[in-house]
């Protein structure tokens, strides 16, 4: 099958890693991911204000191509799906910001949030199944892994419906799939410290530490995640407690796909 | 053509303010068959029920057409003023302007084209009403109480004391409810079993209250001053009138691991059991899906060693009806389970406790003999960590919206205790806000912090984990905009109550409204709040909102006085808008019997006259107009047409329906 994709600026620059190996990946389960023409970047954090619309067109006009072509939309970089996701309900829910962004862009059919956005982990639950996933591997992980969800994938719980925010499971599924030990520990999902490491790196050296310490202790021998800025702070930022490594990584190597 | 006068209500600036009264009054006043139009600032006070009663007499009116607030808040008003003027109380209609128009309106344009027409509804209708006479019906002197906690009990002692026969159906084994598993009570830290008991004795003993025990209602007929209710008698195999409460039963039983309801599951009893030492009646019952007698068959055990021959293993439930003229409902409350809140891990930490299931911790009668021990290991918690608000004033959805109110003084009161009885021991509170209002409830408040040290943090907590055998408790600290970790050695969440489950049957059973918390609705938030919509049942304690024990006793002694002035009655009015059928329409099809919530509808032989001299005879439908309702269901169920209804017939709501569309 084919699947209109949205990658975002970081997986073309910084974070190359997530992108290709996650491209390998669906390949061999199958997906071919199709690169939507002419995406931009999808404003980071600032379309969540609530009054700003400029900045949220750009994630309105890759919702709108993915509507033409085939009505899903798969993200892998965790910010670009929060914004995206949240940029969707309130096209869908927010008359103001629906018909302002939809005056200005003129589409030739006004966007009402009717695209599907899944996450590359909902897909891999969802669309092909952790069960078939599981049949595919060739290369079982044999490891103890800690999931860090971080924040974007779970907050806000009712738009992003992605888990439960407070004791999720998909990755833990996911590396059980793959062949792996999920490791549960306590701080899976508190902050990394997000963008203060530009402005004072103090706090996310303490939060990164406190996160990789929580794994550690409770026996992960490394930790994956799908966000590109959890894995700056936590590599950068964790004193290099635990290897981090993306989620697709490990999977491209159980398939046998890594090159 | 009926004379109709027409009052439009201002209600101040409730309605003036959204509607132009003025222009309603002044374009009504050319409507066929209206001769008077006014309006008044406020209809309902004397000065306005007095222009209604003059301008009666004066124009000779023969209706009236009243634009005000819902008939619910003051048909009955208005048609008292009509009666004392002369005019059959039913020939007035109320037009809802308020809650149905200036309330929910923005636009001034559009709510004064909506007032006129509903006020020309209202003409529609009552150029077709006719006057009706209210009838009678006897009252039932025994009144009903619903749940034996300290509302049910409160109620029933003050309507048995004022003479009144009183039947207490509690769902549980014994009477007592929430309030006999609280260790002291706030704001005086009395034991609340040595409050309670003594209450649950004077039950027993007063020969006017009959304590039905293990029972449910399991049907209500009949309406106010004449309910007729069937209650299941739960089958406990142990003979309650010989049952002498000397508990070897419960010595010898070996099924020994059910979980004590009574301590929160803290503990185990047997399978025969009496569930505290107070209870009444002090008689035991037998837990069906625990004994192993009543299970597989063989031990029998009880039955040997009972000195009395109490215990029946073939009993099986039974049924009783009898007859009510009042029902108060006291169901109460259960605490929130708090397992959906996985931040704070109750589910995954033994030492991650509810406040209720401290009660019983600390509690002299409970698990641990009243010395405070931590349910994982049995050590003394040195550090104790409470959170507030778990559950309450939730909008994730997995608690409830409202605030449960009790929480802030329990969370109060155990922090003091703890404080008291065990000084070494360090204790924070998490808050968002501490609400203490009542009689001495902040000065107690004030006396845990200032006087007891208890550490009160602003702020909620994110996650409670075990760490290395400690519950970290991590949370924000508000006032010093910094994170904190709290490694203790016990969390309790102060949970919020919810209606005790049950409360949903039985307000099916009532009929009687209850809201999306599942509290039961009162008639008037201020002005009727103890009385249901459903004329003659009664709220009393947490069923109706959360409240506190002194809160819960008024209401159930406001609760007394109001069944005490019904009972005292010997007959009630009865509504006179009830079905009747057309019996030249009717063919005795049963349709409209079937649906009668009531039971008012039953069949009658009757000989009409077909014309030269002969007759037929034909099975017709008969309504008895003591116990129809009025609810209108036989009336649109009757596939002739025949069945109407006073005060409401199709006619005139179709007239009503065509005044609407024709705007």
């Amino acid at each position: 099958m084919k699947i209109c994709y949205y990658p975002g600026c970081t997986l073309k620059t910084k974070a190359k890693d997530l992108d290709v190996y996650a491209r390998l990946s669906a390949e061999a389960l199958g997906v071919t991911m199709e690169e939507i023409e002419n995406w931009q970047c999808c404003g980071a954090v600032y379309p969540m204000a609530r009054d700003e619309i400029a900045t949220k067109l750009s994630a309105v006009r890759a919702l709108d191509y993915a509507r033409h072509h085939g009505g899903k939309l798969l993200t892998l970089c965790s910010a670009c799906h929060n914004v995206i996701k949240r940029t969707n309900e309130d096209m869908r829910s927010d008359k103001d910001i629906s018909s302002r962004a939809n005056n200005y862009l003129a589409l030739e059919e006004p966007y009402r949030g009717e695209t599907q956005v899944l996450h590359y982990l909902e897909l891999l639950r969802d669309v092909v199944g952790f069960g078939e996933l599981k049949k595919k591997v060739v290369k079982p992980l044999n490891k103890k892994v800690g999931a860090y969800y971080g924040c974007l994938l779970l907050r806000p719980s009712g738009v992003m419906a992605f888990d439960d925010p407070e004791n999720p499971t998909i990755i833990e599924d996911f590396i059980r799939a793959i062949g792996g030990t999920p490791v549960v520990y306590p701080f899976r999902n508190e902050c990394c410290g997000a963008y203060v490491s530009l402005k004072n790196a103090e706090l996310p050296k303490k939060r990164s530490a406190a996160i990789l310490e929580s794994a550690k202790e409770k026996g992960a021998e490394e930790v994956i995640t799908a966000c590109p800025l959890c894995l700056y702070n936590l590599q950068v930022n964790g004193g290099g407690i635990l290897p981090v490594r993306y989620f697709t990584e490990l999977l491209a190597e159980a398939l046998g796909v890594k090159e | 053509m009926q004379r109709i006068g027409v009052f439009i209500c201002w209600c101040g600036s409730n309605i003036a303010a959204t509607v132009d009264v003025e222009r309603v009054s002044e374009v009504i006043r050319s409507e066929p068959g209206v001769v008077f139009s006014a309006n008044y600032q406020y209809m309902c006070s004397e000065n306005g029920q007095q222009l209604v009663k003059n301008a009666i007499k004066e124009y000779n009116l023969t209706a009236v057409v009243i634009g005000s607030c819902s008939p619910r808040m003051h048909e009955a008003t208005f048609r008292k003023a009509a009666e004392e003027a002369g005019l059959n109380p039913y020939m007035v209609e109320i037009a809802n302007i308020r809650e149905h128009c200036s309330w929910i309106h923005k636009d001034r344009e559009e709510a004064t084209e909506k007032a006129l027409v509903l006020v020309r509804t209202a003409i529609a209708k009552v150029n077709l009403d006719a006057p009706l006479q209210a009838g009678e019906s006897p009252v039932t002197k025994r009144a009903l109480v619903i749940g034996g906690g300290i509302a049910g009990i409160q109620a029933a002692l003050d309507i048995a004391e004022a003479g009144f026969e009183v039947d207490i159906v509690e769902k549980n084994p014994t009477i007592g409810g929430r309030m006999a598993q609280l260790d002291k009570t706030f704001p005086t830290l009395d034991c609340s079993a040595c409050i309670l008991t003594p209450k649950m004795v004077d039950c027993a003993q007063n020969e006017k209250i009959d304590i039905l025990s293990y029972s449910e209602v399991e049907e209500v007929k009949g309406f106010v001053g004449n309910f007729s209710v069937k209650i299941r008698r739960k089958a406990r195999y142990v003979d309650e009138t010989k049952c002498t409460g000397c508990k070897v039963c419960m010595e010898k039983c070996p099924s020994k691991k059910g979980l004590n309801e009574f301590n929160m599951g803290l503990n185990n009893r047997t399978a025969i059991y009496i569930p505290f030492a107070q209870a009444i009646p002090n008689v035991a019952v037998i837990d069906p899906e625990q004994c192993i007698k009543l299970k597989t068959g063989k031990c029998g055990i009880c039955q040997k060693f009972c000195g009395v021959g109490a215990i029946d293993y073939t009993m099986k439930d039974e049924f009783i009806e009898r007859k009510y003229g009042a029902i108060v409902v006291a169901t109460g409350f259960r605490p929130l389970k708090p397992d959906k809140f996985n931040e704070y891990g109750y589910a995954d930490n033994k030492d991650v406790i509810t406040s209720l299931e401290l009660e019983r911790l600390m509690n002299a009668a409970g698990p641990t003999d009243g010395v405070l021990l931590r349910p994982s290991d049995g050590t003394h918690p040195k550090v104790i960590t409470f959170i507030q608000c778990v559950g309450s004033r939730d909008t994730s959805g997995c608690g409830k919206p409202y605030c449960s109110k009790i929480c802030c003084m329990y969370t109060a009161k155990h922090a003091m205790l703890i404080r008291e009885k065990y000084p070494d021991t360090e204790v924070h509170v998490f808050y968002i806000d501490v609400r203490t209002p009542g009689k001495n409830y902040d000065e107690f408040y004030r006396r845990a912090v200032e006087q007891y040290g208890v550490d009160y943090i602003k702020g909620m907590v994110g996650k409670v984990y075990n760490q290395n055998g400690k519950l970290m408790v991590q949370g924000s600290n508000l006032i010093d905009n910094e994170q904190v970790v709290i490694p203790s050695d016990l969390v309790v969440l102060a949970t919020a109550i919810e209606p005790e489950p049950s409360v949903r049957k039985v307000a099916t059973l009532l009929t009687a409204s209850i809201d999306t918390n599942n509290f039961l609705t009162e008639s008037h938030a201020k002005l009727r709040p103890v009385e249901s919509p459903t004329a003659g049942v009664y709220l009393a304690g947490v069923c109706q909102g959360p409240k506190d024990i002194p809160e819960t006793v008024s209401q159930a002694s406001a609760c007394a006085a109001k069944v005490i002035g019904l009972l005292v009655k010997d007959k009630l009015k009865t509504n006179p808008c009830i079905a009747h059928p057309d019996e030249s329409m009717c063919n005795g099809c049963s349709q409209c019997a079937n649906v009668c919530a009531y039971g008012a509808i039953t069949y009658v032989d009757k000989e009409f006259r077909l014309g030269g001299g002969k007759t037929e005879v034909r099975r017709v439908a008969s309504v008895n107009p003591a116990v129809c309702q009025g609810c209108g269901a036989c009336t649109v169920t009757c596939p002739s047409g025949a069945m109407d209804l006073s005060g409401f017939s199709s006619g005139q709501i179709m007239s009503e329906v065509e005044a609407i569309c024709k705007m």
